[in-house]
Order: C-alpha cells, then sequence, then structure tokens
C-alpha cells in the first residue's frame, strides 16, 4: 500500500508561500469548519457570511474588531519574538496580566499628577517591566536549568490569574475600589489616564493598536536587519555554531524571552488605558488574549509584521462572535475555528517545507508487481 | 571444545550511500573464544558487528551459526538465535532499577512482574560473572562501569551466547577494565563466545585469544593472540608500504618561530570526564603540526579548548604569545585563531542560513558589516560576492542556504570565512572527511597555500596518509594526551600506529 501522493522536499523556499500558505491554513480552516456546521445542521455560508459582515462591514463592526484585535496583535508579536529563538512561551496570558497589573498601578499612581504623554509612558514601560520580568523567569529557567518553558509558561498563566484574582477580590489591595459595593472592582484611573482614541471615518482606532504597528515595526527590523537579531537567527539554527562563534545563547534567551513577555506587557496596559480604565480581573481572564496570541503568530508565520494583520482577522472573527452570540449562533464556533486556524497553520509549515507530488512511481511499482 | 565454530561470515558487503562499509569480509568466531575485532574507525567493525546483531542486513555474502546458515531481520531475532550486543552507548532506562533493566524487552516477562524473583536471578547471574551491582539499585545511580554490567547482564539474561562489547573499555577506569576482563573470561569458561571490539592493543593483546584485524572495509587477517605482538598488529592495522608522497613546501616552516603555545592543557569532554591530560604543544609559523590518533582520543576537545568553546581546566593557550582567554570563543577568534570544526555543517556553519550569512559568521560584529547593532546587509553582499568568486564556490547565489551545498562545497564556504578573518593559526579537524577526491585535493592545497603563507596549522586528522603527508611534525594523541611528537621525515606508519594504539615506545627509543 503506498499512498497517491508523496512529500518532496523543497529546495529552495519561493517567497510567494509566505502568504500563499497562511491564505490556506485559513481557507482549510474554514473548510473543515463548514463540516462541523453542516453536521450541526447550519449551513455554513449563510453562518460565514454572517460573521464577515459583523467582523468588518460597518463602521461599528470595524471599530470592534480592531478593538479586540489590539491585545491580539501584542499577544501574538510575544509569541512570534519567543518562537523565532525555538523559545515557545505560551506564557503570553499571564504576562499580559502581569502587564496590566503594573500598569494601572502606574496609572493610578501618576494619573492625576502628570501630564497625559508621561503617563501614557510611564504606563507602558511599566507593563513591559512587569510582562517582561515574569517571562524573563520563564526565560532564566530555561536557560540555567533547561527546564521546559512550555510547561513553565503555562503554568505562570495560572499564578498570574491568582494573583490578579488576589488583588481584586481577595484582598483590600492599592488595586481595589474601595468605594465598590457589593461587587468588588478595581478602582477607576483618573480620566487624565485614559490612553487616546482617534476617529477615522468613524472607524475608533486606540492609541494601543497604533503603538502596536510601530511596536511591529521595531521587532521586524530587531530580527531581520540587526546584530542581536542575526544571532537569534543562529542559535535558531543551529545551537552548536552558536556556541563556535562565542554567541551568549543562555543570556539571548533570558531577553529574547523576557522582551517577548514584555510584549505581552505592553498589551496588558494597552487594556488599562485604551478600554477598561482600571484593572479589570474578570474581563482580562476571560478572552484568552494569550493564547489567541499563539494562533495569530503561527498564521503569521511568525512575521511581526503579519501579526498585525492576522491580529486584525481574528478581531474581527472573534468581535463577529461576541455579536452574533444567540441561540441561532453557536457559542464555542469561534474558538473551534480559532483552534482549526491554529491546526491548519502548523501544518501549512509542511507545505512550506515539502511539495505535494503524485506518486507515480509508486504505481508503477504496483502495476509491475 | 573450543575447536567448534560458533559464528561464520562469508564474503559480507555492506554498502552505504558513497560508502562501502564491508566489503567482502571474513569472520570466524570459535566457541569459547575471546575475539578481538580490531581496526581504525571506519575500518567496518561497527558495521559488522551491526549486521551480525540484526540492525543492518548485508547486501551480500553469508552467515552461519553452528553451521547452519541465518539471516537476522531485528536484533531481536539475533537475540533470541542467542547473539547479544553491548552498546558502547547504554541503551538504559536510568529511573528503572537494575532488574527491571535487566528484564526490559524480555518477551518471557510476565505482565505483572516477580520483582523478589527476578531480583533474586538477577543477582545470581551477577554473581556467577563476578559483576558486582545490586539488582534494586536505580540505574541514574550507578558508575558507568556498573550501568556496563547491567548492558552485559541484559545479554546474559535473554541467554545470549555470543556476546559483542563495542569498544567496552572506552568508558571504563583501569580497574574497571580489569574487572571487565576477569568477566569475560568467567563467561568463555562456561562456553560462551566473546567477541571484542577495539581499536587498543595493549587491552587486545591482554584479552583476547585470537585476533582479526580489519582495514577498509576488508578483513587484512586473523592471529592468534599468543603468536603476533603489538608492532604486527599496529602495522596490519595502519597497512604498511603504501607509497605517498611528501607535499613540496614553497617556504620552509618555522618551527622555533611559535604561533601557538598550548601549555599543561587539560580540559572536559561533554560528559564532564577528563578528556585532555597536560597536553603541551606548540606550532611554528608556517608549520604544518598533524595530531595522528583515533578518534575520541581528546582531539575534538583539544581543537574545541583551543577555539574557546570548551573551557580549560588547566593550562593555558597562547597565540604569538598573548594568552587567549579560557572558554570565550570570541576571545579565540579575536586572538587570531581559526577553527575548521569536525563537524562542518551544524558547528562551523549555520546549515539553514544563506551563503552570505555564513561567510559573515565571524565577521557580523565587525564595524565593516555592522553599525549601531544593525547589520550593513549591502557590504555583506558584497564581501560574500568576492569570497565566493575568489575561493570558486560552486552556489546558486549568495543567497543559497549552504545544506544545499555539495560537501566540498560546504567545505569550501567555511574555509573562505575562516581564512578571511586573517588568523595566525588554524586548527583543522578532519579538514578531508567525506569530501571527494577533487574536493580534497583543493581543500589540501589551500591549507598548504596557507601554510607557504605564514599561517600555523594543527591538523587533526584520522587519515594517517594526509597527516604524512602534509604535516611538518607529527604529534600523536592517546587518551588525551600527547604521547610523541615525530618530525614528519623521521615517522613511519608503523610506529605511529603502535603509538595510537597505546603502545608505549619500547619499539623506537
Amino acid at each position: 500500500m503506498k499512498s497517491p501522493v508523496r512529500l518532496e522536499r523543497r529546495l529552495e523556499q519561493p517567497k510567494w508561500l509566505n502568504w500563499a500558505i497562511p491564505l490556506i491554513s485559513l481557507l482549510g480552516a474554514l473548510a473543515v469548519g463548514a463540516i462541523v456546521l453542516l453536521l450541526t445542521g447550519k449551513n455554513p455560508l449563510d453562518v460565514y457570511q454572517r460573521i464577515f459582515e459583523r467582523g468588518f462591514l460597518s463602521t461599528r463592526a470595524l471599530t470592534g474588531t480592531l478593538r479586540t484585535a489590539t491585545p491580539f496583535a501584542f499577544t501574538g508579536l510575544c509569541a512570534a519574538a519567543a518562537f523565532r529563538l525555538g523559545v515557545i512561551n505560551i506564557g503570553g496570558e499571564g504576562q499580559l496580566y502581569m502587564g496590566a497589573i503594573g500598569a494601572s498601578y502606574v496609572g493610578l499612581i501618576m494619573g492625576n499628577s502628570y501630564p497625559v504623554g508621561i503617563v501614557i509612558i510611564a504606563m507602558v514601560f511599566a507593563g513591559m517591566i512587569f510582562g517582561g520580568m515574569y517571562a524573563g523567569f520563564v526565560g532564566l529557567l530555561r536557560a540555567q536549568f533547561n527546564t521546559n518553558e512550555i510547561i513553565t509558561s503555562l503554568m505562570m498563566n495560572y499564578i498570574a490569574g491568582i494573583i490578579l484574582n488576589y488583588l481584586i477580590f481577595n484582598s483590600l489591595s492599592y488595586w481595589r475600589d474601595p468605594r465598590s459595593a457589593g461587587f468588588p472592582s478595581g478602582k477607576p484611573l483618573d480620566k487624565r489616564a485614559f490612553w487616546p482614541s482617534y476617529d477615522i471615518g468613524g472607524v475608533g482606532i486606540s492609541f494601543g493598536l497604533i503603538l502596536a504597528a510601530f511596536v511591529a515595526l521595531a521587532v521586524w527590523v530587531l530580527y531581520k536587519r540587526s546584530r542581536f537579531g542575526f544571532e537569534i537567527g543562529v542559535i535558531a539554527d543551529s545551537p552548536r555554531a552558536a556556541r563556535y562563534i562565542g554567541i551568549r545563547t543562555k543570556t539571548t534567551i533570558v531577553v529574547v524571552t523576557a522582551l517577548s513577555g514584555a510584549l505581552a506587557g505592553i498589551g496588558g496596559a494597552s487594556q488599562v488605558g485604551d478600554f477598561t480604565h482600571y484593572l479589570d480581573a474578570k474581563g482580562l481572564q476571560l478572552n484568552s488574549f494569550g493564547y489567541t496570541g499563539i494562533v495569530v503568530a503561527a498564521l503569521a508565520r511568525l512575521n511581526p509584521l503579519g501579526a498585525i494583520v492576522v491580529a486584525i482577522l481574528l478581531g474581527g472573527l472573534t468581535n463577529a462572535g461576541y455579536s452574533l452570540q444567540g441561540p441561532d449562533f453557536p457559542s464555542g464556533l469561534v474558538g473551534t475555528l480559532q483552534g482549526l486556524i491554529l491546526f491548519t497553520a502548523v501544518a501549512g509549515e509542511i507545505l512550506m517545507k515539502y511539495r505535494v507530488k503524485r506518486n507515480t512511481a509508486a504505481k508503477k511499482a504496483t502495476v509491475a508487481s | 571444545m573450543t575447536n567448534t565454530i560458533a559464528v561464520h561470515m562469508s564474503g559480507v558487503v555492506k554498502r552505504f550511500p558513497g560508502v562501502v562499509a564491508n566489503d567482502g569480509v571474513e569472520f570466524e568466531l570459535r566457541r569459547g573464544e575471546v575475539h578481538a575485532l580490531l581496526g581504525e574507525n571506519g575500518a567496518g567493525k561497527s558495521t559488522l558487528s551491526n549486521i551480525l546483531t540484526g540492525l543492518y542486513r548485508p547486501d551480500e555474502g553469508t552467515i552461519e551459526l553452528n553451521g547452519a546458515p541465518v539471516s537476522f531481520s531485528s536484533p531481536r531475532d539475533a537475540l533470541n538465535a542467542g547473539i547479544g550486543m553491548v552498546h558502547q552507548h547504554f541503551r538504559l532506562v536510568e529511573t528503572f532499577s537494575v532488574a527491571e533493566n535487566v528484564v526490559l524487552g524480555n518477551p518471557d516477562t510476565a505482565f505483572l512482574l516477580d520483582t523478589a524473583a527476578i531480583n533474586e536471578r538477577v543477582k545470581e547471574l551477577a554473581a556467577r560473572y563476578d559483576m558486582a551491582v545490586d539488582p534494586e539499585a536505580r540505574v541514574w545511580q550507578l558508575s558507568v562501569g556498573e550501568q556496563q554490567r547491567v548492558e552485559i547482564l541484559k545479554v546474559l539474561y535473554r541467554g545470549a551466547q555470543v556476546l559483542i562489547l563495542d569498544e567496552p573499555t572506552a568508558v571504563l577506569t583501569p580497574i574497571e577494565a580489569d574487572a571487565l576482563f576477569r568477566t569475560l573470561r568467567a563467561m568463555t569458561a562456561e562456553g560462551r563466545t566473546v567477541i571484542f571490539i577495539s581499536h587498543k592493543l595493549d587491552e587486545v593483546m591482554a584479552v583476547s585469544d585470537r585476533i582479526t584485524v580489519l582495514r577498509g572495509g576488508r578483513t587484512v587477517g586473523t592471529v592468534d593472540t599468543s603468536s603476533t605482538n603489538k608492532r604486527d598488529l599496529a602495522s596490519m592495522m595502519v597497512g604498511r608500504n603504501v607509497e605517498f608522497t611528501r607535499v613540496q613546501r614553497k617556504t620552509p616552516a618555522q618551527a622555533n618561530d611559535v604561533v601557538l603555545h598550548v601549555e599543561n592543557l587539560g580540559g572536559h569532554d561533554d560528559r564532564g570526564r577528563d578528556a585532555l591530560h597536560g597536553v603541551t604543544l606548540t606550532v611554528g609559523r608556517g608549520e604544518i603540526v598533524g595530531i595522528a590518533g583515533v578518534a575520541g582520543n581528546g582531539q575534538r576537545e583539544l581543537a574545541e579548548v583551543i577555539a574557546g568553546m570548551r573551557h580549560a581546566t588547566t593550562g593555558s593557550v597562547s597565540v604569538e604569545g598573548k594568552v587567549l582567554q579560557s572558554g570565550k570563543a570570541r576571545a579565540a577568534i579575536a586572538g587570531g585563531v581559526a577553527h575548521v570544526p569536525e563537524d562542518r555543517l551544524h558547528t562551523g556553519l549555520a546549515a539553514g542560513h544563506s551563503v552570505e550569512d555564513n561567510l559573515a559568521l565571524k565577521s557580523y560584529r565587525s564595524s565593516l558589516l555592522s553599525r549601531f547593532g544593525l547589520l550593513r546587509r549591502q557590504a555583506m553582499r558584497d564581501g560574500a560576492t568576492a569570497l565566493v568568486e575568489r575561493y570558486d564556490v560552486k552556489t546558486p547565489s549568495t543567497q543559497t542556504a549552504v545544506r544545499l551545498l555539495s560537501g566540498g562545497n560546504v567545505q569550501k564556504v567555511l574555509l573562505a570565512r575562516e581564512f578571511s578573518t586573517g588568523p595566525k593559526v588554524l586548527i583543522a579537524a578532519s579538514p578531508t572527511r567525506g569530501l571527494d577526491v577533487g574536493a580534497i585535493e583543493s581543500v589540501r592545497e589551500r591549507l598548504v597555500e596557507a601554510a607557504d603563507g605564514g599561517l600555523g596549522v594543527l591538523l587533526i586528522s584520522e587519515d594517517l596518509d594526509e597527516i604524512m603527508s602534509l604535516a611538518d611534525r607529527i604529534a600523536v594523541m592517546y587518551e588525551g594526551r600527547i604521547v610523541a611528537v615525530i618530525p614528519a621525515d623521521k615517522a613511519d606508519r608503523e610506529t605511529i600506529g603502535l603509538l595510537m594504539g597505546g603502545s608505549q615506545l619500547e619499539a623506537t627509543s
């Protein structure tokens, strides 16, 4: 029994594959999703059309989509930055919480006494430092003791969730609003600490999303054009070659993991500064921003600029899911589609490396025998 | 009945892509003997034993076990027929106990282990062959010598009559090795048969009854240990009377103008054991010093310590009088040490990166190729184009990944880069291994040319012909020591072969 097709290793990877394969992956995920929908008695074309409308086809839809895309962009950059080194940091979720904790602290302290520009910068840096240090610990464990960062970063997501809950629900911390009667909530930021948003043709664009685009550009330059990025590439390609030319691999692992966490941390800061304006312990944990970031990075093939585009795409999907949720729209559909996208995006890597050929030789052999 | 033939292998041929590992090997094993299989690395010893244990199937030839032809398709077949192998690299589950490891994979083991009974049997077996090991100990707690006993017990437990030990003493201390030899004797006294694979002459002489020497995939001959000596074995092993010509040098070496001085160097291997013991060595300007030795005697560690990839535990390395910081590859590179490592594609190069990136691998930090932390891609491209031209690298473009290039071109990229850094010393480890004849020629020409230009070259090679034709002086390494340094024009293969096999120089002194 020979399979009718075989995989042949590609000698070169043509550039067009970089966008063609994510597209095929996306379509593949939609196709499999359609089967699921058919099995549950829904018309897939109808459902997809509604998703598209509610995600992208009105100014209101687009505003919501870009809002949802903002944290995805940061967590997507977080995952891409670490994955490029071969460090599988899936702790974007927890690092984003920590960023939110740091940024809200700084926002609360500085909000009513400093100009908004300074407060924003301070909040961004606080988010980076909190997220970065939280991830840096994972990097340190990996570099020093060769612990599996997938497990440590995942576990630290739960710890970060517990810390969030503690700060708002289980203690009278600085973050908790003492005036919140009944259900505990975070202390609101002073209006002067709110991040600006811009109205372009009726579509609201948050400061955070614009920041994400610039950060993506910076990350792209870092990886593609800088000496440090060159070293990261060598480590990822061949650790022994890195040792051979004297690259400090352990330091690089710690720095890159911390940088990756810092990117998720800005995402957390943006949640506080752009949208909620207080430390929203419940809301932050509701949306799995960090895990969606992994899907974003995978579909963007770890390209930081691609991550922004993919974040908006998935933002649309998720946003449509929110607004369509109801008796005739399965609530698990968006999650299912995201899972399928991750699946097909990872599978798409095989098409990057191999080409599918019809197995003509095998056919001849079976005829002969 | 020591004359009964246990195993007879005849006309065994095994080809791998590009290599004929066994080329008509004849091998005959008598029941109850310790039969040594002697040869240099790459002589075909491991291939032959892998064929006998069913791991490979021979392309041609026959195997007879106790007079009946057999054909094994897996190690399990061979084991069922009574042939077991003790590998050089252990295959043990570290968190399991000794007894559990011994019964692991044994088809007769019941679903529920009767631990007490198994422990008892293992203990009994161990005692019978004089192997001290506690059946209940966890494998990770054991010394390397003890772990090896577990491997032997595994094979004995399965009832093997023929045991193959692949370089068993490589990991042992001398005392452990003596204990192993006693165990082997106890086994043969009971009628079991042992194939002892080694390249160490002393221990082969000490432990074996007969010796079969392989060279280049062929059987050179089988001799009785009692009627041979180390000198004869050495010349059988390395070959005799091969005509070779010493390369004519344009500029003579200046051994007294020392560029590389290695003083009392010590270093660990990857497992943290001492691999270098007080190595002292000099290389003069324009001199090629060859390091001869069987692989695994510290050559790789020596190269890596000099190149700063590995810390020196004792001693120092200096280039033109300046001591290099130990364990810092960048310090070695800056100090003028070029290094062509044994594993070109994955150590010397980043295989997935382009020719351009790889040519810049050691100079990307220079102000020529980067500024303010950013790479100057155009300069990298221009530099790569020039080097590709000058060293005649056959590549579709400078953007092609090096893993796509042929072996000869891979080595050209590596050499081009190393020479381009303006080195004072070159450490070249097996620089021609695996290359085709034309590429070998061109690499050797480059080395000689560089030496003519004043570069000091430390040439580490298992190819004795290569060393004898290129080197000005030859240092022989054995078990982490330089056992002799001989001027090339006074060196003969026999002496070097003896030294490589660990014999002290009663013959030459």
